[in-house]
């Protein structure tokens, strides 16, 4: 694994990822691509909900929740940190 | 082999899909989309109150339908279930992906939303691959204007050659434009040349080595580039479909798997796996998205969605989530127990004042006492029961929680809450369906298709029963007022709002309690996957909440309960005045049943009330005060204060009170219920189980409050 990229449940919240890599198999990688979650696509962590487990995250205009079991496997690459 | 074209058309919309044509003449019309696009709302208003809707409306799940007429021909309209994709991964995806392929329809339209348009165009490709006649309705024009977002839709209409059209739904801005679009596509007077995403050489010339020959094999009827695409891609659902649908099963094609292998062996040799396949095939779908919509959308406002994120930090923060949730529920519940408090009293004083008339008018007609009896006295009082519990709780409850569903507050619950429900082994969405089962847990059960796995979904029916319905808020508003209660006004409410909003915390309690305890043994495995969109929030539709939620769900309610209750009330009666020996069946079965139910805290005619309630749980309460006044200590009730003698005077405290809310909360799904169950799992063991385990869960804890109270109060 690449030193510079983090999970997406790593990225802190505010910040921006550049999607580098799934690491998923089956019809959980088919959705996460079917929302949009390819290669190089820039992704927004908006927030935790109140227990911190799934967090909020937007993804070309939309607002999408995901587990930490998914999100830990979407390795990103910080571009943005929080404004 | 070759596909004849008997097998198709308007006998297998018929047969296969159950459409209601009802001449040839009919256009049929496939409504698709994103969810969140005000879909539902572009079918309602189309159709009016025109539509057959087989399942709770607001959330679709299944193929519902409409009519309306234009220029003089009938249209019928499918409302698909919500997808963002055709590639079939979920069920959702498959019907919606079948009906458009398999179904034929004259136009499929594609509902997009106007904020969010990069991403609807996913499924619009998707779409504009299977089939030419394609209209796209870009939805939600007002809410992009709101947040300064410009969409250039000519231009849009350009690239993707087929018609594009603005709408505002709700306003019915756009929808005549739509109308006469959708028959101009359908009979052919608009030819489109719709958009084909192009995927990149290799794969460009393995669809070029088949195309032909699947044309050959397909004819005409599909769009032998897309069948090429899916063959190689080896969807073998599509295959399934194909053979369930027209009887013709392409995977038993000697010379394509021929052809189809040495594509592979291909792929293969240059280390292009079947999964790089699949990547590769979504992503050029989804950056031609992108490609389109940089050139088409100008956000004009970079920070158009602050307000959204700005409430969403408060409703999902972490100190004031779960406090907000709990109070905004209890706030629907305060404003439903103090609003309904005046119209109910109206409504059975003027429902027992007919009864009076009604009986006088039977004497003077001279018919005959016992007639008179069963008809007034069983049926009439137990309908007039129903109507003045039921009707004004309702009335304000489903107003106020449409109006929470419109708002875009309920997928808020599912987020704070989906942390227990993983814990708990179960699906997200969960939260979801037992949102719907607030209103009828018929609904909530059907709601379930949401979740894809199986084995969650199971979870989720089986569970569903646990959050009180519209027919058992009436039973827990009015013992909590009656009984926990002593105080008047203001704080009669207060309190009573605060027991019910208990009984639901308790009810989500025991939900995950169960769900976990399923989850363990008969049910075992992990949480599957799943993705929540938290879509924006809108402005409401005040007065479209109050008419869809006071037909839709209010009547639709009311009438299954009087349907239920008008028998019931003969039966009860019946039962009340077959005198067997010294006292009537009624109480012969009470006496049967007292034992055990002094055990679980109630008495037999309590549990009897409960047992002849498996029809609806709305006359439990009227069945309950027959069965008392049967015995005569009473003779007219029409407040909450002589239903609390009655109850009194018939031996309740306030343990029988708290007992017979618990057991209220746990105890064996209504009958419509357990049918949808059935059909919903194709199963008796899981509706067997499904009637178990609230029950028991209902034993158990009112058995252990009534023994620890009597133990140690």
């Amino acid at each position: 694994m690449n030193e510079n990229l983090l999970t997406l449940n790593q990225l802190p919240i505010g910040s921006i990822g550049k999607v580098k890599q799934l690491t998923l198999d089956g019809i959980i990688r088919r959705r996460m691509l079917d929302l949009g979650l390819i290669h190089n696509t820039n992704i927004k962590s908006l927030g935790k909900s109140p227990f911190g487990d799934p967090i909020a995250y937007e993804i070309r205009g939309a607002t999408i929740a995901l587990r930490s079991e998914e999100a830990s496997k979407i390795l990103v690459e910080l571009i943005q940190q929080k404004e | 082999m070759e596909l004849t074209s008997q097998s198709t058309g308007m006998a297998m919309l018929k047969e296969k899909f159950e459409i209601e044509i009802e001449s040839s003449n009919d256009i049929v019309i496939a409504l698709a989309g994103n969810p969140n696009t005000g879909k539902s709302t572009v079918f309602n208003s189309l159709t009016g109150l025109n539509q057959h809707t087989g399942n709770w409306p607001g959330k679709t799940v299944t193929n519902a339908q409409g009519k309306y007429i234009h220029k003089e021909k009938q249209y019928i309209l499918v409302d698909l279930p919500g997808t963002y994709s055709l590639l079939a991964s979920s069920m959702e995806e498959e019907i919606a992906r079948d009906f458009i392929c398999f179904g034929e329809p004259h136009t499929t339209v594609v509902v997009t939303d106007a904020t969010s348009l990069e991403r609807n165009l996913n499924l619009v490709l998707q779409i504009l691959e299977i089939t030419d006649k394609v209209v796209v309705c870009v939805n939600l024009m007002d809410e992009a204007r709101r947040k300064n977002i410009t969409i250039n839709l000519q231009r849009l209409e350009k690239i993707l050659g087929v018609p594009v059209v603005g709408t505002v739904a709700r306003s019915g801005e756009g929808l005549k434009e739509l109308k006469d679009t959708i028959e101009k596509v359908a009979c052919g007077e608009i030819e489109t040349n719709p958009k084909k995403v192009i995927y990149g050489e290799k794969l460009e010339n393995a669809i070029k080595e088949i195309q032909s020959y699947v044309e050959n094999l397909i004819g005409n009827k599909f769009n032998s580039r897309w069948m090429s695409l899916r063959l190689i891609d080896r969807d073998n659902k599509l295959l399934k479909s194909m053979n369930d649908y027209l009887d013709f099963d392409l995977s038993k094609d000697k010379v394509l798997n021929k052809k189809l292998e040495s594509i592979n062996a291909d792929f293969e040799k240059e280390n292009f796996k079947l999964g790089d396949l699949k990547d590769h095939i979504v992503s050029s779908i989804i950056e031609t998205g992108e490609n389109i919509s940089k050139e088409i959308v100008i956000f004009e406002n970079k920070n158009h969605n602050a307000i959204d994120r700005k409430i969403d930090s408060v409703l999902t923060s972490k100190i004031f989530g779960i406090p907000i949730m709990i109070a905004l529920l209890g706030l629907v519940f305060w404003i439903t127990i103090e609003g309904a408090n005046a119209p109910s009293d109206l409504l059975a004083k003027v429902l027992f004042w007919l009864e009076v008339k009604l009986s006088h008018a039977f004497k003077f007609l001279g018919v005959p006492n016992w007639f008179h009896n069963m008809l007034v006295l069983g049926v009439y009082r137990t309908l007039a029961w129903v109507i003045s519990v039921m009707l004004p709780p309702m009335a304000i409850f489903f107003p106020l929680f449409t109006l929470l569903e419109d708002l875009g507050y309920l997928p808020r619950i599912a987020f704070n809450l989906d942390y227990y429900f993983k814990k708990a082994g179960a699906h997200g969405k969960q939260a979801l369906t037992m949102c719907m089962g607030f209103g009828c847990n018929a609904a909530g059960i059907i709601s379930c298709r949401i979740i894809d796995s199986p084995r969650e979904r199971l979870i989720a029916m089986i569970t569903n029963n646990f959050v009180p319905c519209n027919g058992r808020f009436p039973i827990l508003i009015s013992l909590a007022s009656i009984f926990i209660v002593s105080s008047t006004g203001i704080f009669r409410s207060l309190t009573a709002t605060l027991s019910v909003l208990t009984s639901i915390v308790l009810g989500v309690v025991i939900t995950l309690f169960i769900s976990k305890l399923l989850s363990r043994t008969i049910l075992k495995g992990l949480p599957s996957s799943f993705t929540l969109e938290l879509p924006p929030y809108r402005k409401p539709q005040v007065g479209r909440i109050i008419v869809r939620s006071i037909f839709d769900r209010t009547l639709f309610v009311l009438v299954r309960a009087i349907m239920v209750a008008a028998p019931a009330g003969l039966i009860i009666w019946g039962m009340a005045n077959t005198i067997i020996g010294d006292a009537s069946l009624l109480t012969h079965c009470a006496q049967f049943l007292n034992p055990f139910a002094q055990l679980l805290g109630m008495d037999g005619y309590i549990l009897m009330a409960f047992i002849l309630g498996l029809p609806a749980n709305e006359i439990v309460i009227p069945i309950l005060i027959m069965s008392y006044m049967s015995k005569g200590s009473m003779l007219e009730l029409d407040s909450l204060a002589e239903m609390k003698q009655l109850f009194i005077s018939n031996g309740w405290t306030w343990l029988t009170a708290i007992c017979t809310m618990l057991f209220t909360l746990n105890h064996w799904p209504c009958g419509t219920t357990l049918l949808t169950i059935r059909k919903e799992t194709q199963s008796w063991k899981w509706t067997l189980i499904s009637f178990l385990i609230p029950t028991i869960t209902g034993i158990i804890v009112c058995f252990i409050v009534a023994q620890s109270v009597r133990l140690f109060g």
